[in-house]
């Protein structure tokens, strides 16, 4: 051994001839290193590859021209972008290669931006300026925001796009999750514009939660709200029997009575004589348009604003219900649900009905003795430890502030800042999934409860939780596009004060405050007719004969129809145009004839909506056929010649009438006085 | 000496293959076979580039009369991008396996395929479409929910009732590939933008390029190619596809 390595030594270094040669040998190999990894580099690897792909194809010499050697680059300073991701993915802008199976050469999906502007980063995170695979796209050591799995990439949009756009709907998803889950009310989410993501889950007061329900039920409830109704939103805190008790001891134990207090059920009106009229009243009410109710085949029927009422009967007290049916506002000020105006008689057929939905199985097997001190004070040290105030009001517990940490910068969070364990993808996304997806999973003793989401809103929350980064709270004000906003408004006196105690802003929007189920009332005093409206407030008609949802019938007195009707005629005016410039006398019969065939031929209008309940059957528009009678003639032809100019976002097509055709249509549509859709239904 | 140090080297090498940990799942054992496989629910599904899609996807492995075989493998594969949660499963007491699925990060269609093993041992397959959106498709589709499916979509759901019953001249599904693949990308933007009229075809189709963009159209143009059954060719590309 020792012999050989000398004979080697002696064969290269024996003589100061050999060891000059050699050492020269080794330095010309260390010199020629460095341009050989040059040569062997990855990028180059891929625009020879580039070359010999497009070299084969038909359109070769375009794609040829268009190819640039070297090392690519976009840079934009304003936003921090260094991009050399072009160096390798070569058919970004190259429409012929949009088939490509190759992501390198492929050109990039259509988007509304050029990638000169935003470069790739922006939205895609990885590190732009790499230029081998690895580095690029993955974590490493040095840099820890990899490539975003294109499930989540909506993520990036986010980051300027405050507002709901068409082309995002994850996004959005995740943003109204967010929001209908109450996150907020204990993560604090500010975003760059300064706005704060706002919860609208409406969770109840349980100040006086003994006037209206069990401590039974609330235990079975707080145990698991899905159980009770699939469609709640409150989370399960995996409490054990023992922690339910208690906590249900002490929620119980700070409820106050309702001031004044409930009246018993009067005995004499309780049974209602048609066993029929609470289904009907229900109806006719249009409860079904806010609350849900499990119907006789099992199906779930009505919207989502309210609570489900499949089991009502089991939940709530029957002396709240009859007090909540004749005014909510008694018990809850703050309640979304209207003060429908129901007599006596309608308020015990009412009470009745929903009593008898019930589910006793929710609350069979609960069986709990009084609460012993230790009990409810076990109770209390729970409800603090598990933030129950950061939703709910109790009674003698302050709302705690900031309970949970604040997720403005979620989507920048170094990982060296997060806590792993087994099963989690050591990934930023796979973390923030995770948490949302199972919280518990990340020790026993965290506070944050188990949600129930789908798959698909766990990746929608967590792509609206991502997209909440560094860039977004630092770039330029210039480029965020801001959220819509409510607005405060408020109408002003008696008027105001009955919208206020009928919740009209419930449903419908009016100068950017209210609700989208029903439509924009900002200008309906230029839309319709007052006679119309008295009526219509009086005993509301079928408009839309496709829509479940409608207008309620208040049994409003006639002095309060007047205070409406005379408040929003002379206030929901619109500035654009006059009012009365086209009385409906001046249109001649031949003008209504004109417009009779621009409706059935030209516009085609009958295939959305009816102008004679015998011939026409569309289904998709209002009903036209009392047009004459609701609306005003100045407005219809307004609307025919620009409807998004009226109602931003209305469906109807603006079909680019003359003026002509307008007012001819506006002749027609004004000479309809039939009656409603029910009148039309007897006939 | 020299095959000392060969020796060392080639100890070095293997160590270093074998360091890789293996993590292919230990092969499922079938305790039962059935002699076809077909699909119960979840293929012809719209989803996204990249998404889980809505359904999970079902196969059902029958015997030769035409019912279910428990405990049957059913292994499923896709192209590369699609991952299938599970990748191969055991058929439950009615012969089925659900596996969901998060499609490529491509938009396109996916052939997504649902294998087992007969008695003999041979192979048998099943083959699901599947659609990817992509980001304009997607507007497409949003922009299709808002306007265009209340008259173009034969279905009825409680939330909205179908229009097309009600027209004199039936409205084209956007899956209907067969007469949709023949009118070309202009005429389509043509009949979108300037309504029926525009290629002599009836009024009940209204002009909407006063109220949606270019942009817009350009969208739904590209959805209504996506979803195309059968699916769409583009004719003017083929040539530079060589």
């Amino acid at each position: 051994m020792r012999n050989n390595l000398h004979a080697l030594w002696q064969l290269f270094f024996g003589d100061s001839a050999r060891a000059f040669g050699s050492a020269s040998a080794i330095l010309l190999v260390l010199l020629a290193v460095a341009p050989a990894k040059n040569h062997f580099s990855e990028w180059r690897h891929y625009q020879k590859q580039y070359l010999r792909f497009i070299r084969g194809r038909a359109d070769a010499v375009t794609l040829e021209r268009h190819f640039q050697g070297g090392i690519q680059q976009i840079w934009i300073p304003e936003q921090q972008v260094t991009d050399r991701c072009t160096t390798c993915h070569l058919g970004m802008k190259e429409a012929s290669l949009a088939d490509v199976s190759s992501v390198a050469f492929r050109e990039h999906p259509v988007i509304p931006h050029k990638l000169t502007e935003f470069g790739c980063t922006t939205c895609h995170r990885g590190q732009g300026a790499a230029t081998t695979v690895e580095e690029a796209h993955s974590a490493t050591e040095q840099w820890e925001q990899p490539l975003l799995p294109a499930k989540y990439i909506e993520a990036g949009c986010g980051q300027c796009h405050l507002e709901n756009q068409t082309g995002t709907p994850f996004l959005n998803q995740g943003r109204q999750l967010i929001s209908s889950y109450g996150c907020t009310h204990c993560h604090t989410i500010k975003q760059a514009d300064g706005t704060s993501l706002t919860p609208d889950d409406d969770p109840p007061s349980l100040k006086h939660i003994a006037d209206k329900t069990t401590r039974e039920w609330v235990y079975a409830w707080i145990k698991d709200p899905q159980a009770y109704a699939g469609t709640a939103t409150m989370p399960s805190y995996h409490l054990s029997d023992d922690d339910a008790r208690d906590v249900s001891a002490f929620i119980l134990a700070q409820s106050t009575p309702l001031e004044p207090p409930l009246q018993p059920v009067k005995a004499d009106t309780k049974a209602p004589a048609d066993p029929a009229a609470g289904t009907s009243l229900y109806g006719q009410s249009f409860c079904a348009s806010c609350h849900a109710m499990q119907n006789a085949a099992g199906m779930m029927v009505g919207g989502n604003v309210g609570p489900e009422l499949t089991g009502i009967g089991t939940k709530a007290k029957p002396e709240w219900l009859q007090d909540w049916v004749a005014n909510p506002n008694h018990y809850d000020p703050g309640t979304m649900m209207p003060h429908y105006r129901f007599d006596a008689a309608q308020v015990a057929t009412l009470t009745g009905f929903l009593e008898s939905k019930t589910e006793p199985d929710f609350v069979a097997n609960v069986h709990l003795d009084p609460a012993t001190p230790e009990q409810i004070e076990h109770g209390k040290r729970l409800v603090l430890e598990n933030g129950c105030a950061s939703c709910h009001e109790i009674n003698g517990i302050k709302k705690p502030e900031n309970f949970a940490p604040e997720l403005s910068r979620i989507g920048s969070k170094p990982l060296n800042q997060l806590i792993f364990v087994e099963g989690v993808e050591h990934t930023l996304p796979g973390y923030v999934a995770g948490k949302v997806r199972n919280p518990r999973a990340f020790g026993p003793s965290l506070k944050m409860p188990q949600f129930k989401f789908t798959p698909q809103q766990i990746d929608a929350i967590t792509t609206a939780l991502l997209a909440l980064t560094d860039r977004a709270q630092t770039q330029p004000p210039t480029m965020r596009i801001a959220s819509v906003q409510q607005t405060k408004y408020q109408p002003a006196g008696n008027a105001g004060q009955l919208m206020g105690d009928l919740r009209c802003f419930t449903c419908h929007m009016i100068n950017g405050h209210g609700g989208d189920m029903a439509p924009d009332l900002t200008w309906e005093g230029t839309t319709v007719q007052r006679e119309w409206l008295t009526q219509f407030l009086k005993n509301p008609e079928t408009l839309r004969p496709a829509l479940i949802r409608r207008m309620p019938k208040f049994n409003l007195t006639d002095a309060e129809i007047n205070t409406l009707a005379d408040y929003m005629m002379t206030v929901y005016q619109t500035p654009e145009f006059d009012r009365d410039p086209l009385p409906v006398s001046q249109f001649t019969p031949a003008q209504v004839e004109q417009g009779r065939q621009l409706f059935y031929s030209k516009f085609a209008c009958q295939s959305c909506h009816i102008a004679d309940y015998k011939t026409d059957k569309g289904y998709i528009g209002p009903a036209l056929a009392a047009t004459g009678k609701r609306f005003n003639a100045v407005w219809v032809y307004h609307w025919l010649k620009d409807p998004q100019a009226l109602r931003p976002g209305t469906i109807e097509p603006n079909q680019h009438m003359t003026d002509d055709e307008a007012r001819a249509l506006t002749a027609f549509l004004m000479s309809l006085k039939s009656g409603g859709a029910q009148e039309a239904m007897k006939k | 000496m020299k095959l000392l140090l060969i020796a060392v080297c080639a100890a070095t090498l293997l160590m270093a293959g074998c360091s890789r940990k293996s993590d292919q799942p230990a092969p499922l054992q079938s305790t039962a076979a059935g002699t076809a496989i077909v699909e119960s629910s979840g293929g012809k599904q719209i989803g996204y580039a990249g998404m889980l899609l809505d359904q999970p996807v079902v196969v059902q492995v029958n015997d030769a009369s035409g019912s279910g075989v428990a405990g049957a493998a059913v292994h499923f594969s896709g192209p590369s991008g699609v991952s299938f949660t599970p990748t191969a499963a055991l058929t439950d007491s009615s012969g089925q396996v659900t596996t969901t699925v998060q499609l490529g990060q491509q938009a396109g269609r996916y052939k997504l395929i649902g294998s087992t093993h007969d008695a003999s041992g041979k192979n048998i397959e099943l083959t699901i479409d599947e659609i990817a959106l992509g980001y304009q498709q997607t507007v497409g589709a949003q922009l299709n929910a808002q306007y265009c499916v209340r008259c173009h979509d034969p279905e009825s759901t409680p939330q909205r009732v179908s229009n097309m019953d009600n027209l004199s001249v039936k409205p084209h599904p956007f899956t209907e590939g067969d007469t949709l693949n023949k009118m070309s990308d202009a005429d389509l933007v043509a009949i979108i933008s300037h309504g029926g009229p525009a290629l002599n075809k009836s009024p009940q189709m209204p002009p909407w390029g006063y109220t949606l963009s270019k942009s817009d159209i350009a969208a739904l143009v590209s959805y209504i190619r996506a979803v195309a059954d059968p699916p769409y060719q583009a004719g003017g590309l083929v040539y530079a596809q060589k």
